[in-house]
């Protein structure tokens, strides 16, 4: 298992230490290890069902590993705050800028800064002139949009995005992908999952590649798009279907 | 009122501004109105909580507070009696025949209403924002006033299910108010005792108001329904 991680992952922000997730006697993902450096964009790649949203909402803590631990990478500081954005948005029924503030009073800003900090992330992603229509007839661009401003007013140290555009036209596609790089400049650790390939070369420092619920290589991007070290991988970025479950294909290096 | 048309009688009674009769319209919504409002007070939070939680016998809760919400009046009736009466725990205070015994009934009949409803409506919400909420740092009970407020066109809907039952439910009223004139005889116990009289101008007269009021209840409702299709959900 080639799970080493790309040279030099430098200042390692979050680990995670053979961590494995079993339901219903299924192992979905085999005992992991993980290292997320801070700074720079890991993409996560692979087929369906390979694990990769598991492992970011594993990484994130919406789910409890079966084993393992996931820890801060500086040994005993704490865990960065953390974002996530998900494929589908999910949004208050409620304003735009409601969206934002309540976002702003789950983390502890105080109530007097919470609308300044708001309207500065709508700002920043071009929702200001949205900010009190309710946010569920928004466009699916917009919606996403408001679920990056969200995510920015946090000031996450490490954000993760599950299939961030996989539902949205070109142009909407365009602003996230300016927005993960926005967040990158601005310091944020990015960890996101996508299908497209163009996508991944676009935006990836480094690619994750997991099948079968395992992560078959951790490469530095330009490494990985020109010599995959795993047969799965190469048959991967071929275009080619790669049929996870019982896949001899993941399995052959 | 020479007019013999109880039809007659009734609309210009209502014209009229009869003070007996509003005196039964007004001691009626303020029963009625007081239940409500105490039974949202502890339906809404205690339908989120048992959405959000898992708990032993958590099954069991909801059956017997979806079957509750078909409690017919004279049984919760017959069990407000049995404790406010002389002989039963609550006898010392002396409730029995009075509104506040009515509104502690009525409470009966529409709390498993509200916290059925509101379980149901709070327990769909979570499975959408569950991740999205967790993400952001909220736990369970943080959540629920999230939830509450998110859910406020539904829960409004379930607060006015409420209020109907309320309004239209007249054996619990009977059996713990005792009807009597001028201190606990409401719209429906009046209807009841009018038309056995055969004063039916009084109580189409009440019948009338009492419809209306229904009528106006539902109506919001299926507005209320309207606006959160269009622009909530």
């Amino acid at each position: 298992m080639s799970q080493m991680p790309p040279a030099g992952v430098k200042n390692p922000l979050l680990e995670l230490r053979d961590v494995s997730f079993v339901r219903s006697g299924k192992e979905l993902l085999a005992r992991t290890n993980l290292t997320l450096g801070s700074g720079g964009r890991t993409v996560i790649m692979g087929p369906n069902g390979a694990g990769k949203s598991l492992l970011m909402r594993l990484a994130h803590g919406l789910l409890k590993p079966s084993q393992g631990t996931i820890v801060a990478g500086g040994n005993g500081s704490p865990l960065p705050r953390q974002a996530m954005v998900f494929q589908r948005p999910v949004l208050l029924r409620r304003s735009t800028i409601a969206n934002v503030t309540h976002a702003l009073a789950l983390n502890g800003v105080p109530r007097r800064l919470r609308r300044d900090q708001a309207e500065q992330a709508l700002e920043r992603f071009g929702l200001a002139d949205l900010a009190q229509r309710p946010a569920r007839i928004l466009s699916g661009g917009e919606q996403q949009r408001l679920a990056l401003a969200r995510a920015w007013a946090l000031e996450p140290g490490i954000l993760f995005l599950d299939e961030p555009s996989a539902a949205l036209d070109p142009a909407a596609t365009k602003a996230v992908e300016d927005a993960v790089n926005a967040f990158h400049a601005n310091g944020t650790k990015i960890v996101m999952t996508t299908h497209d390939l163009g996508q991944a070369r676009r935006l990836a420092d480094d690619v994750v590649f997991m099948c079968c619920g395992r992560i078959m290589e951790h490469t530095a991007a330009a490494r990985f798009f020109k010599a995959p070290a795993t047969a799965a991988a190469a048959t991967f970025l071929r275009g080619e279907l790669v049929l996870d479950v019982p896949a001899p294909s993941c399995f052959t290096h | 009122m020479n007019s013999h048309d109880p039809f007659t009688l009734a609309l210009s009674l209502i014209l009229s501004g009869d003070p007996g009769l509003f005196g039964i319209i007004h001691l009626s919504l303020q029963v009625s109105l007081s239940a409500v409002f105490v039974a949202s007070l502890i339906g809404l939070p205690l339908g989120a909580a048992i959405a959000l939680f898992r708990f032993p016998g958590r099954g069991l809760v909801i059956t017997l507070l979806n079957a509750l919400m078909g409690l017919p009046p004279v049984v919760a009736g017959l069990l407000v009696y049995l404790s406010l009466s002389r002989a039963g725990p609550l006898g010392q205070f002396g409730l029995l025949f009075t509104p506040t015994a009515m509104v502690i009934a009525q409470t009966l009949l529409v709390l498993p209403i509200i916290a059925a409803l509101t379980r149901q409506a709070i327990e769909d919400l979570w499975e959408e924002y569950r991740e999205q909420l967790q993400s952001m740092g909220s736990g369970r009970v943080r959540a629920i006033p999230t939830l509450l407020w998110d859910a406020r066109i539904t829960l409004t809907t379930a607060v006015l299910a409420g209020f109907g039952r309320a309004s239209a439910e007249v054996g619990a009223v009977l059996i713990v108010g005792g009807n009597i004139e001028g201190v606990t005889r409401v719209m429906t116990t009046a209807i009841a005792l009018e038309t056995s009289k055969g004063d039916l101008a009084l109580a189409l007269a009440l019948g009338l108001v009492l419809l209306t009021l229904v009528a106006a209840v539902n109506a919001t409702a299926y507005l209320l329904g309207q606006m959160s299709r269009s622009r909530m959900q």
